[in-house]
C-alpha cells in the first residue's frame, strides 16, 4: 500500500490524459470525412464525386443514333474509323439538345491538321501539300469529307 | 449453437479481420459499373500517330485543363544516327496544333503521346501528405482536389512529368483518365477524337479487351521501367531513345 501513498498526482495526470485523448476522438470523428479510409487512405466519397462530372465529347455511339445516315458513308469510306468528335468535336450539348446547332466546320483547318504532308508522319498516311495539290480550292470541292474518295458521277 | 472455450477463441481471429469489412460498409452500388471488375490502362501505337494534336485539344475541352497546363501532351522525336542518345524533342504549346513540317532528312521522326501513366505502384500517390491522391480500385490515380493542399509534393515525385498545380485551383491537377466517361461506358476523350486509332482506352480486367491479343503479338513497352512504377500505359513499338 505505500506505494500508492503519494499517488494523487499521477491520477490527475491520468486524468488530463484521458481527457486529452476523448477531446482527440471527439474532432477525429467531426473532422475527418465519413468516407475517409473505405478503399485506402482517402477519401472514397471522391471517386465518386470524380465521376459525377458530366461528359462534353457525346462520343459516337449517341451521333449515330440520330445521325445513321452518316454513318452509312463513312462506313465505305478511309474516314470509317474516325469518331465523330475528332472534327466536329465535343457537342454533349448538341446530342442533349438538338436544337443547339453545331458551329460550322472550317475544311481548310480540319483536313489540314491530319493530312499536311510532313516527314515526320508515318510513310503509309495520306498527306498532301494543300498548295500544290488544290492550288488554293477548298478540300470538300472534290472531297465528301465523311468518306473522302473522289466520287465519280453523282456527289452530294 | 453451442461453442465451447476452443472455438470462441478459434473464431476470434476470423471474426476480427470481418469486423474490418463491417466498419467500412458496403460499396456505393451502382447501376452498371463495378469498380472490382476494371483495371484501366491505356495503349498508344506510335507508328499511327501523325502528330495532329487532337488528343490535346479534345483532352482540353472535355476537361477544362488550363492554358499551358496539360494532361495530355504529344512530343515529336528526331533521331540522328549519329547521335542516338540524345534526341531532339519538340512539343510546341503540347502539340495542341500540330507541329511544324519537316523534309525528309537522315533523321527518324515519330510521335509520342504522353500522358498519366496511372501507376499501380505510382510515387505520386506515396508521397502525398494528407491522402488527396490515390489510386481507385479500378487502377485510376485521382486527386481529390477537395482535400488536396497543393503542396507540390506529387508534382515532384511523379518521374513523367504528369501533374502540375492548377493556376487558379492551386491544387494539383492531372489526367482522369476521363473517369467520368469511362465510368459510364464511353472511352476517355483522347481516344475518342484521336483519328488513327494511335489511342485506345483497355481495360486489363476484360478478358474480351483486343489488348490481351496485342501484347502478346506486338513489341510493347512502358516509359521508364526500370523506375518499378508499375505504368499502364503501354506503347508499341517505343524507341529505346525515348525517356
Amino acid at each position: 500500500m505505500n506505494y500508492f501513498k503519494d499517488s494523487a498526482h499521477l491520477f490527475r495526470f491520468f486524468f488530463l490524459f484521458v481527457v486529452a485523448f476523448v477531446v482527440f476522438l471527439v474532432v477525429r470523428h467531426f473532422v475527418v470525412p465519413k468516407s475517409f479510409g473505405e478503399y485506402g487512405h482517402y477519401r472514397g466519397a471522391a471517386i465518386a464525386e470524380i465521376a459525377a462530372r458530366p461528359a462534353r465529347f457525346a462520343g459516337h455511339e449517341t451521333c449515330e443514333t440520330c445521325h445513321a445516315d452518316v454513318l452509312e458513308t463513312k462506313k465505305a469510306g478511309k474516314h470509317a474509323n474516325v469518331n465523330c468528335g475528332a472534327c466536329h468535336g465535343p457537342l454533349a450539348n448538341h446530342a442533349a439538345d438538338p436544337s443547339i446547332q453545331p458551329a460550322k466546320l472550317d475544311t481548310a483547318v480540319l483536313c489540314i491538321r491530319c493530312h499536311a504532308a510532313s516527314a515526320a508522319k508515318p510513310k503509309g498516311f495520306p498527306q498532301v501539300d494543300a498548295g500544290q495539290h488544290s492550288g488554293g480550292l477548298a478540300c470538300e470541292t472534290c472531297h465528301q469529307p465523311h468518306s473522302p474518295a473522289i466520287q465519280t458521277g453523282d456527289t452530294k | 449453437m453451442n461453442i465451447d472455450r476452443r472455438h470462441f477463441l478459434v473464431m476470434l481471429p476470423a471474426a476480427a479481420i470481418a469486423w474490418k469489412y463491417v466498419l467500412a460498409g458496403t460499396p456505393e452500388a451502382s447501376p452498371n459499373y463495378a469498380m472490382t471488375d476494371h483495371w484501366w490502362s491505356m495503349l498508344i501505337d506510335i507508328p499511327k500517330c501523325i502528330g495532329c494534336g487532337n488528343c490535346v485539344r479534345a483532352c482540353a475541352a472535355e476537361n477544362d485543363v488550363p492554358n499551358g497546363h496539360f494532361r495530355t501532351w504529344v512530343e515529336r522525336y528526331h533521331v540522328t544516327d549519329w547521335d542516338m542518345t540524345n534526341p531532339e524533342v519538340i512539343s510546341p504549346d503540347g502539340g495542341k496544333e500540330g507541329f511544324p513540317a519537316v523534309q525528309e532528312d537522315a533523321g527518324k521522326y515519330f510521335f509520342v503521346p504522353k500522358l498519366c501513366n496511372h501507376c499501380a505502384d505510382s510515387p505520386c500517390t506515396q508521397v502525398c501528405p494528407v491522402g488527396a491522391t490515390f489510386i481507385t480500385p479500378d487502377g485510376v490515380v485521382l486527386v481529390d482536389q477537395t482535400y488536396c493542399l497543393g503542396c507540390g509534393y506529387c508534382v515532384q515525385a511523379c518521374p513523367y512529368g504528369c501533374r502540375y498545380i492548377h493556376p487558379e485551383k492551386k491544387v494539383a491537377d492531372k489526367c482522369t483518365l476521363c473517369y467520368h466517361r469511362i465510368t459510364k461506358g464511353l472511352t476517355t476523350a483522347c481516344c475518342e477524337s484521336c483519328p488513327t486509332g494511335a489511342r485506345q482506352l483497355a481495360d486489363l480486367k476484360d478478358p474480351n479487351d483486343p489488348i490481351h491479343a496485342f501484347l502478346k503479338t506486338h513489341h510493347v513497352q512502358v516509359l521508364k521501367p526500370q523506375m518499378a512504377t508499375g505504368a499502364k500505359v503501354f506503347y508499341n513499338e517505343l524507341d529505346g531513345a525515348v525517356r
